[in-house]
């Protein structure tokens, strides 16, 4: 009943990799290239954003999203706020929608939504007027890390079309890989699942993308992309020892094929999903994923902000490359 | 309009194509209703309106006692009454659980003051629902329990199952049982399945149900006592139940609405209105329901209306609970999603929401005869209508089909009797 629903929204925000085009991706990437040749600059701030606000709406940790969606914002001179669930009113049982309407009575020009539930983002977006920005709901999406990811390895290997990537891992509790393998298989990549059947759902494939329980899946592959595997897992007899899932799926420095990149979105469980002497080879990107976070974020807070119906005036400055 | 009625509610005329499938007939008549009971009933005129046996919900949710700000005995029979209901059966996962004669006795005390379509309650498996010790089931029959079930949640353990059978049998009522294995539905809040794979929603796999069904059907069949499924949405539940029938099993299921129509896909809206217990299937699950309704191994279709506050809905998809509205569109929505494309006729959608359901629970078959109580429904079926959430009876508003314009309008409704709606 496909006409039940609503239509899907305007690209005025940001909420899941599946309301891009791949016009949409490539214009963000090649803005967050732009953006990153002016970080080069002594003088690293642009006025691009100067007078809107950010507001970042944390209700998970993080370390990363968080502090590159704050810098991102303060590099284009926007002005910032974070709040995070632990000590706001969320800890007194205010809900998700009475925070939205209180936020939205500042009238921020972006939030930017964390949340472990699927949907916060997109409930954040109907109850506010501002440009919401999904930086995580539950295990359903994580666009701007797919998008840093894709940017990553466009830099790394000058291209996208046809590049192989795995996705070894937990799949089934990670909003990156959902995001990811969407965003690949949108710029003509190709994406390949690799995990114990108990974490790589079923039905993933119709996305079309391959799936193995095999790591020797991993061999043809550019780019090794390690998920982060969960401590708590052996408790729903997901895997009966991180042990054995390290024998059998952890990236060690034999398992990677000379010329494969290696990736992780952290934070990274060094010696269960991968080896120490991987994550510090110069075949891994890992810190390079995280320089891409703050140009991408940046180029997706001016995306959005530039989307109908609130544009801001496109500032000549901005394309500085 | 063709409905006529003096100043007494209990007097009226009816008049359309007639359309009274268990009892074959099918024609333009004008029926006379005089004290409540059908007095005449002589050729007619047809004109956009059906006239047919009311219909009966084996499954609501009245929430009463306890949550009385969802929905009450009159506001849940007053949405009855304007879905074109002549009879409904709540369920007892109140607070407290209808578990004790005293607070079944409660409840019909209060419907006599309050309920505007005679309403049955259904009593509790075990006490408290917690599925450790039986109710006093006799008792309970004997002050008026309508069936037993835990609904909301599955009777856990198979030892205390096959008790409840057995002593079940000191009744005339059957069971009704919610089928849930727990441990395999834990964190589910969606069909697993390819959608569930990508939206990343915690799963609650069709097995979860199956294998229930199954070891109840098992169960019943060693037993020899009858028992009703409450509410299907698998296929490998379709096939267990046809399996047992033809078997010999004595056993009645029910289908909801929603489960007919919709499928895990509409999940992606992520909207918390189209999040129930049991989850919405593939669209295999929803053929299977809908094959197995034509052909009757599936007699009922139940609302398992289930009223939630608003502020309980207005949250994200997996902080929502289960459970969505139905009495007031049930007719409506399938009428314009399964008759009209052709999945369905006319007549067997009428006679699953009518004799079906009353057959599986041992009630009085509204029926179209002289002589008969009047429990009559009248259908505008080119009637066009707008669900909207302030267009409820029902105090909550909690429904898949918000926004959508439907075909098939109630028009009148009497039940025993009386004429409790009319457009």
């Amino acid at each position: 009943m496909p006409e039940l629903r609503p239509p899907a929204p305007p690209k005025r925000h940001l909420l899941s990799i599946r309301d891009l085009a791949r016009d949409d991706v490539e214009r963000i990437l090649d803005r967050a290239r732009s953006l990153a040749a002016s970080l080069d600059r002594e003088v690293k701030k642009l006025p691009t954003l100067r007078g809107r606000t950010v507001v970042n709406l944390f209700y998970e940790s993080s370390t990363r999203t968080l502090a590159s969606f704050e810098l991102a914002a303060k590099r284009l001179s926007a002005d910032t706020m974070s709040i995070r669930s632990a000590g706001s009113s969320v800890d007194k049982g205010e809900s998700l929608k009475d925070t939205a309407l209180t936020l939205a009575a500042y009238e921020p020009d972006v939030i930017v939504v964390r949340h472990p539930s699927i949907g916060a983002a997109e409930l954040v977006a109907r109850h506010t007027d501002a440009h919401v920005v999904n930086a995580g709901d539950g295990k359903h999406q994580h666009p701007t890390q797919a998008l840093l990811d894709l940017y990553t390895i466009r830099q790394a290997l000058g291209r996208l079309e046809g590049v192989r990537v795995a996705i070894v891992g937990d799949v089934l509790h990670s909003r990156v890989a959902r995001s990811l393998v969407q965003a690949l298989l949108l710029v003509g990549a190709e994406a390949t699942l690799v995990g114990p059947p108990t974490l790589v759902p079923r039905g993933l494939e119709s996305l079309g993308c391959e799936v193995s329980h095999d790591l020797d899946a991993t061999a043809d592959a550019n780019v090794v992309y390690v998920l982060r595997m969960q401590r708590e897992r052996m408790t729903d007899a997901f895997v009966p020892s991180l042990r054995e899932y390290t024998t059998l799926y952890g990236i060690t420095p034999e398992r990677v094929r000379k010329g494969q990149l290696v990736m992780h979105p952290g934070p990274m469980n060094r010696g269960i999903e991968i080896d120490p002497r991987v994550a510090d080879s110069a075949a891994a990107l890992v810190t390079d994923q995280v320089r891409a976070g703050l140009v991408v974020r940046m180029a997706v807070l001016y995306d959005v902000l530039t989307a109908a119906p609130t544009p801001v005036p496109v500032p000549d400055r901005v394309e500085v490359a | 309009m063709l409905v006529s009625r003096n100043a007494r509610s209990d007097s009226l005329t009816l008049e359309g194509r007639v359309l009274a499938p268990a009892q074959g007939i099918d024609e333009s008549l004008r029926i006379t209703v005089t004290g409540g009971v059908i007095s005449a009933i002589e050729p007619g005129h047809a004109g956009s309106l059906v006239v047919a046996p009311a219909f009966v919900d084996p499954h609501v949710h009245l929430r009463t006692p306890g949550r009385e700000d969802e929905e009450t005995i009159r506001s849940g029979t007053e949405a009855a009454a304007a879905g074109g209901y002549c009879a409904i059966l709540a369920m007892p996962n109140t607070d407290p659980v209808v578990d004790s004669a005293a607070v079944l006795g409660a409840l019909h005390e209060r419907a006599r003051e309050s309920a505007v379509v005679p309403v049955g309650f259904m009593a509790a498996i075990s006490k408290r629902q917690s599925g450790e010790e039986l109710t006093e089931m006799a008792e309970l029959a004997e002050t008026g329990a309508a069936a037993f079930t835990d609904d909301g949640r599955p009777v856990v353990s198979a030892g205390l199952m096959r008790r409840a059978l057995q002593y079940s049998a000191l009744t005339d009522l059957r069971l009704a049982l919610h089928c849930e294995e727990p441990t395999l539905s834990r964190g589910g809040h969606m069909h697993e399945g390819a959608v569930s794979a990508e939206l990343g929603i915690g799963p609650y796999p069709s097995s979860a149900e199956s294998v229930m069904v199954e070891r109840d059907l098992a169960l019943a069949s060693a037993e020899s006592r009858p028992i009703h499924l409450m509410h299907l949405s698998a296929r490998e539940s379709v096939e267990a139940l046809e399996q047992a029938l033809a078997n010999g099993v004595e056993a009645t299921a029910e289908v909801t609405p929603h489960h007919l129509v919709l499928t895990d896909e509409t999940v992606r809206s992520l909207d918390p209105n189209v999040k129930m217990n049991p989850p919405l299937r593939a669209a295999a699950d929803r053929g299977a329901l809908r094959d197995a309704l034509r052909r009757g191994s599936i007699p009922c279709i139940g609302t398992d209306h289930a009223p939630h506050a608003r502020q309980e809905k207005d949250v994200p998809f997996e902080e929502a609970p289960f459970g969505v509205i139905g009495l007031e569109t049930a007719f409506a929505s399938l009428y314009t999603h399964l008759v009209l494309p052709g999945e369905l006729s006319l007549a067997t959608l009428l006679e699953r929401m009518s004799t079906g359901p009353a057959r599986a629970f041992g009630l009085d078959e509204p029926r179209i005869e002289v002589g008969a109580r009047a429990n009559l429904v009248a259908l505008d079926v080119d009637g066009e209508w707008t669900v909207t959430d302030d267009g409820f009876r029902s105090l909550s508003a909690n429904s898949w089909l918000l926004g959508e314009t439907l075909r098939g309008r109630v028009v009148t409704t009497v039940a025993d009797g009386r004429q409790v709606f009319a457009a």
